[in-house]
């Protein structure tokens, strides 16, 4: 029975750090361009400011 | 004075640049025309390959550029015309007003929902164990107890901060001596938190942590949906002004030009007006001869010559010639301003309009207050223990907590705009979809929104357009705009020269032609009228082009789908006579008045809704404005000035006049769709209430019951119909 005493406040625990992220995501601008973010995804070019094969290069 | 146009030589817009404190700049423009991750990245990348960008990002979701610049040396004139060619035309944003965009309510309602979400899935989980308890579970008295207190150490401080928003507003409506929808919500939660407290301190049965916080929970979703709306439809309605008229073209000492925000400028700065622009403040003219379209501020459709001398107000339009002008007036200060106070009094009438909700909470708010008095006084005196009472009387009041009420019109708005806004409606308040299903009576404005509001060539021969069309394509005067939009693509002249006020000279196919006044031409002739232009080689016989307003190619049927709603029709317009008889006749309504002044046209609404009548007025001209403010619910097209647009609940982004009918479908449905939704919540109530009276609800049917009557009222505003 003494490990509910654990797991209630770990639990507890658990769900403030979703809400925590969840304010972060909200506070860092996430939710500002949703329709952009979902597109952005199909443009394949390259970032020119990610070093490694292919960087800085246009398709 | 012969002036050729280049959009590259625009006017200085450094204005614009918001200067950092390590000698960087950023700038945001405001596209229009980017909707692909193609755009995206062609605009993204074209940008960042200009000299002086560090960096661009593309909002899609606002259509707003942010670009960091390397200095404030760049000049946003280039890039606005980079972003032309690449065909997305863009407008600066007055860093003034970007900051005011600080969305300090909707970051306070989102938190308050996290933390409201995050206490009824935490109170939720101690509180299964318990109702588990209930059905006869092994559950030792012990474990129950701290299952309790676990669910108060969570659920209490999160429906305290979950239900700010709700006790604020509870207490300033109870300070104005009325009660809203957040009363009742407010001594439900309150009550509820410390009866549960108590029941804990005091070994009970019936905690209601739970539902407390998911109680505050689904109201906060539904509040939310009504922020985001209202939000929505600002933001949006910015945007359309922005791209209205921000800026001003100023001549300084020097004789440069610069562009300023309006908001700048002062009475005594001269201004530079090119053709097709809007004249910002109201100014002077001191150089230049032109045609001003005051179609907006009257609503006359032929356009007027002005020369030197002569006053000319904002929001005209300069249809041909450049103009240099002495600003007589700030912008605040101007005819536009002036019947934007007129508008401020007429809104404060439609303020007096109570919502859907509030008059449901009027009814709600005494009878369910009564009940839960009732169930406590009748309990003790039927030999009741008194807090076993005092425990179903707070049952009453947390099963029919408005839930289903609360979230009942929020709901089916935000998806009524939502499907309008997909269809070029932009809605600017859930208030104006209920006002909008309640009209019976609409009210026209002709210029620009029975007609186009831009001229359009009439009776000419193909053969005629074509052999014009060159020499037009190369011109910004409207009328030879409306020539080419007639002829469509093909070749452009050459060698081409515009001489103010004139016309516009060229070769095509190595032969000289004009196109323009009769004079210009090498007409004589002494009707020379303002709407026609004429057009010949040289040497050779001149033709006449005439031009005039036309209607809309949907204002028919748009009116025919109105009256067969069963909704009647009036045209009310400033222009002559002739011509709103024309427009009347052309689309079948009988009841018309013309040569109106604006103050007539706000005393016509008034005596309508004296009549009893609840008038839609749709119109886009300052002399509407008014008007617009007064009737009972008002649409403007995008095209509408600025005051315009403001006095009006919805503003139509495309061209259609028909979306004004399927506004008014949407919105019906959406009412019908609102008082099912009530119907529903009342009916719940009547059945959930006497079972909470009789002690029949414990904490786990509380739970139940509120979150199902949510849901049914979520999926019936679903059903809201779709425009076809």
């Amino acid at each position: 029975m003494n490990i509910i005493l654990l797991l209630a406040p770990f639990s507890v625990l658990l769900g403030l750090f979703a809400v925590g992220a969840f304010v972060w995501s909200l506070r860092s601008g996430q939710y500002d361009d949703v329709q952009g973010a979902a597109a952005r995804i199909l443009i394949d070019d390259m970032d020119p400011d990610v070093p490694g094969p292919g960087g800085g290069t246009d398709p | 004075m012969a002036v050729t146009f280049d959009t590259m030589a625009g006017p200085d817009m450094s204005a614009f640049l918001r200067r950092s404190d390590d000698g960087r700049a950023s700038l945001e423009l405001l596209v229009t025309g980017a909707r692909c991750a193609g755009c995206i990245s062609k605009i993204e990348r074209e940008m960042a390959g200009l000299a002086g960008v560090e960096n661009a990002r593309l909002n899609l979701s606002t259509g707003r550029l942010a670009l960091g610049l390397r200095d404030a040396n760049v000049d946003p004139g280039r890039i606005i015309a980079a972003l032309g060619r690449l065909g997305y035309p863009a407008t600066p944003y007055d860093p003034g007003a970007a900051l005011v965009q600080r969305d300090r309510e909707g970051r306070r309602l989102i938190l308050a929902l996290a933390i409201a979400g995050f206490g009824a899935m935490n109170a939720m989980m101690f509180s299964v164990p318990i109702w588990a308890g209930l059905f006869d579970q092994e559950l030792g008295p012990a474990t129950r107890s701290m299952m309790m207190w676990m669910s108060a150490a969570v659920g209490a401080p999160c429906a305290i901060f979950a239900g700010m928003p709700f006790f604020q507003s509870a207490w300033r409506s109870l300070r104005a001596g009325r009660a809203n929808m957040d009363v009742p919500i407010t001594v439900g939660v309150i009550l509820t938190l410390a009866i549960s407290f108590s029941e804990t301190v005091l070994n009970g049965r019936d905690a209601y942590f739970d539902a407390a916080v998911s109680l505050l929970f689904l109201l906060l979703i539904g509040r939310w949906l009504d922020h985001v709306l209202r939000a929505k439809a600002r933001s949006a309605a910015g945007d359309l002004l922005a791209l209205q008229a921000p800026v001003a073209c100023i001549v300084d000492g020097a004789g440069r030009e610069r562009s300023i925000p309006l908001g700048d400028v002062q009475a005594g700065d001269v201004l530079r007006v090119r053709p097709g622009e809007r004249i910002p403040v109201d100014a002077m003219l001191e150089d230049g001869e032109a045609l001003l379209d005051n179609s907006l501020l009257t609503g006359e459709s032929a356009p007027e010559r002005v020369g030197p001398g002569q006053l000319c107000r904002a929001g005209a339009v300069n249809i041909s010639g450049l103009l240099t002008l002495r600003a007589s007036a700030r912008s605040e200060d101007s005819t536009l301003a002036a019947i934007a106070r007129l508008v401020d009094a007429g809104a404060q009438s439609r303020s007096r309009y109570v919502q859907l909700a509030d008059r449901a909470a009027a009814l709600y708010v005494p009878v369910v207050h009564a009940a839960a008095l009732a169930t406590f006084a009748g309990g003790w005196a039927l030999g009741l223990d008194p807090r076993e009472a005092l425990l179903r009387a707070v049952a009453v009041l947390i099963i029919t907590c408005p839930c289903a009420l609360g979230l009942a019109v929020p709901a089916v708005q935000v998806v009524a705009s939502a499907r309008l806004f997909r269809r070029g409606v932009l809605v600017k308040s859930g208030a104006a979809l209920e006002r909008l299903a309640e009209i019976d009576h609409v009210v026209f404005d002709k210029t620009g929104v029975l007609t186009e509001g831009r001229p359009a060539l009439v009776g000419a021969s193909p053969t005629i357009i074509a052999l014009a069309a060159p020499l037009a394509r190369a011109s910004s005067h409207p009328m030879a705009r409306a020539v080419a939009r007639a002829a469509g693509e093909g070749p452009l002249a050459t060698e081409v020269v515009e001489h103010t006020g004139l016309g516009v000279e060229g070769l095509i196919d190595g032969r000289r032609a004009r196109l323009g006044r009769a004079a210009f031409v090498g007409v004589p002739t002494l009707r020379s009228g303002e709407t026609e232009l004429w057009f010949g080689f040289e040497g050779e016989s001149k033709v006449r082009l005439q031009f005039s307003d036309v209607l809309r190619t949907d204002a028919g049927a748009t009116i025919a789908a109105l009256r067969a709603r069963g909704i009647t029709i009036e045209i009310l317009s400033g222009d002559q006579g002739g011509a709103v008889g024309g427009v009347a006749d052309a689309v079948g309504v009988a009841s018309w008045r013309a040569g109106l002044m604006p103050e007539e046209k706000a005393q016509a609404i008034d005596s309508l809704a004296a009549e009893g009548r609840k008038v839609l007025m749709i119109g886009d001209g300052l002399n509407d404005a008014a008007a617009l403010a007064r009737a009972h619910a008002a649409i403007a097209p995008g095209t509408a000035l600025a005051a315009s647009q403001n006095a009006a609940d919805l503003v139509l982004t495309g061209d259609a006049l028909m979306a004004v009918v399927e506004a008014i479908d949407v919105a019906r449905s959406a009412r019908r769709r609102a008082l099912e939704n009530f119907g529903f919540a009342a009916l719940y109530n009547l059945v959930a209430a006497p079972a909470a009276m009789i002690g029949l609800v414990n904490p786990f049917v509380a739970a139940l019951a509120m979150s199902g009557s949510s849901l049914v009222v979520t999926l019936n505003a679903l059903r809201v119909r779709a425009p076809r």
